[in-house]
């Protein structure tokens, strides 16, 4: 039985690595945010003064939260209509269908597609798309990051709800057909009434993604350090500014990028654990 | 539709308005659906389209061209010389370092889910491993570079690096790895008790060789998911002009590279080459991954 106790024990202390690992990332970036923290309090946050000029140094983090709910959540509402069709299709309209499934497989090949590609792409061919469609002037900003994130984080807002939709029972569907609904009318009065939260669930983690996508929308969102003014403006994300400017940062710059890590890390842990918790709602 | 004797023209019509907005909304949801997959198509074609006339031998043996042979090369209207070797064995090099890391730990803590599941500290591993799940990658770029680079290599390394991609790893592994042994038929291993195996034994000659197909998945994901990420490399491993295998210096990747080469208005062009290598490794492993998991499914 001696053996049965180390091979208990060797499991136990590898999964509390895990924990270790956690805590440590959360010690090293509170320790790492310290000093703006101390220097600016929490106005930190709210303030939105970002001058990294020696002397005169400023920092404030709400340019990049704004301009990071901004585009995730403008990425999430263009990204709708695709994705919810999409759930559609594959879990409903074409469920166990040949036809289904290449788009399921195609929709998964998205979330394969790296980041930068993405932001390539949108570089070289959205941007000038949007140059010629007359939406702005230089073709960067805010929707355009927005429009890049939307096309990532289809595959990330769909995958939970297929599966949720295709999960409807039979029976509930076949009781509505059999009182002369329409297709239409079972799936807005029957599937989306079950099969909602979870729906929202892969929406909220889809959200998740965007808030901390990094390359893309570094190439494609102007990288301004200011509060966005308008949806075609140019501003800049939590994780985009620490993609530009942490390779020359020193001293309290430096500790201002990692505190916006620290927030970034906290804002997207809140979303997830909010879709998590719609998500055990849904199972118990 | 079924027409009744005590129907009225109002009710027929209303039926033809229902049918209707049936139809539409069955166009727009086809409609839209393929609209959603347009960007892919697009994506490989322009990728395919301007990147595979720049593919040739010297792409895989050779390392990136500084700026002056680039412009040169430009000037003269020739292809750019040089290739992505260095790219390619920085990938290689950190991806397999992360591996070694985060392989051994993933499955190890996968295990003792699955075995201990109900236990609250499990449930505390668990909800952890999904908090790391969700951790931008650009973040752990940051945590990497706060434990690797400013206190063991002191300076940016491809250690630091792999530091980052393993810890996003970690919970892939983890995720995967427990959801396969969870399906495994608890007999299999009682069978193996019965016999009096010791526990040990049980674990990596019943469950995991029974659920290998479910964690090759899992790692072959993890690893797919890694390769494409630029963003934490920046913060870590840097670029490097040069093959190096050393880990304790900065190394470039693939995906630096091609930040590298968009950056520079010279090397501009080699942009597409890189990205259509990057993609077709990634997508190449996601779909492997996928096939195994079909061929072996756990009976």
């Amino acid at each position: 039985m001696k053996s049965e106790k180390i091979t208990k024990i060797v499991l136990l202390v590898t999964a509390g690595l895990i924990i270790l690992i956690a805590a440590g990332m959360a010690y090293s970036l509170f320790g790492g945010a310290m000093p703006v923290f101390q220097k600016f309090g929490l106005k930190f946050i709210i303030s939105s003064d970002w001058n990294p000029t020696e002397g005169r140094e400023s920092y404030g983090a709400m340019p990049f939260i704004a301009g990071t709910l901004l585009t995730s959540l403008l990425a999430l509402l263009i990204c709708f209509p695709f994705a919810f069709s999409t759930s559609l299709f594959i879990g409903e309209y074409y469920r166990g269908k040949k036809i289904g499934s290449i788009l399921g497989t195609l929709v998964d090949l998205l979330a394969g597609i790296p980041s930068i590609v993405y932001g390539l792409w949108g570089f070289y061919v959205l941007k000038p798309l949007i140059v010629n469609l007359g939406i702005n002037q230089h073709g960067l900003g805010i929707f355009t990051a927005s429009l890049i994130l939307a096309i990532m984080i289809i595959p990330y807002a769909t995958s939970l709800s297929n599966e949720i939709i295709s999960l409807v029972p039979n029976e509930l569907k076949e009781a509505a057909y059999s009182l002369g609904a329409t297709r239409r009318e079972v799936i807005t009065n029957v599937i989306l009434p079950s099969a909602g939260s979870g729906i929202v669930a892969g929406y909220v983690l889809a959200l998740g993604r965007a808030l901390g996508e990094t390359m893309a929308v570094t190439m494609l969102i102007g990288n301004a350090n200011i509060i966005p003014d308008d949806l075609f403006g140019m501003g800049n994300t939590m994780a985009s500014v620490i993609a530009n400017q942490f390779g020359e940062a020193e001293g309290l710059k430096l500790s201002a990028l990692i505190a916006i890590g620290l927030l970034l890390f906290l804002i997207t842990a809140l979303v997830n654990f909010l879709g998590k918790l719609i998500m055990k709602k849904l199972y118990s | 539709m079924i027409i009744t004797k005590g129907m009225v023209l109002s009710d027929i019509k209303l039926e033809k308005r229902r049918k209707l907005k049936d139809r539409i909304f069955q166009f727009m949801v086809i409609g839209f659906s393929v609209i959603a997959v347009i960007p892919l198509l697009l994506i490989i074609g322009k990728l395919v389209k301007e990147g595979v006339g720049q593919i040739n031998f010297d792409f895989f043996t050779r390392t990136a061209p500084n700026t002056m042979e680039a412009m040169v090369a430009v000037n003269n209207n020739e292809t750019i010389p040089g290739g992505i070797a260095n790219g390619i064995t920085g990938s290689l090099l950190m991806v397999v370092m992360a591996s070694v890391m985060a392989i051994p730990v993933g499955v190890v803590t996968g295990v003792y889910l699955s075995e201990f599941g109900n236990s609250k500290f499990a449930g505390l591993v668990r909800s952890i491993a999904d908090i790391l799940q969700g951790v931008p990658s650009i973040v752990l770029g940051v945590i990497a570079y706060l434990w690797v680079v400013k206190h063991i290599t002191s300076g940016y390394s491809a250690l630091a690096g792999s530091v980052a991609l393993a810890i996003m790893m970690l919970p892939l592994i983890i995720r995967s790895t427990e959801e396969t042994l969870k399906m495994i038929p608890v007999t299999y291993k009682e069978a193996a008790f019965a016999l009096g195996v010791p526990y040990h034994k049980v674990i990596y000659k019943v469950l995991i060789p029974s659920g290998l197909s479910g964690l090759l998945t899992g790692i072959l994901l993890a690893i797919s998911r890694v390769l494409g990420e630029t963003a934490p490399l920046l913060l870590t491993a840097l670029g490097s002009s040069m093959i190096t295998l050393d880990i304790t210096e900065p190394v470039s990747a693939v995906p630096l590279l091609i930040w590298d080469f968009y950056n520079d208005p010279n090397m501009v062009s080699l942009i597409w080459s890189s990205s259509l290598f990057l993609m077709g490794f990634v997508l190449f492993l996601n779909i492997m991954a996928k096939r195994i998991a079909k061929k072996w499914k756990i009976q």
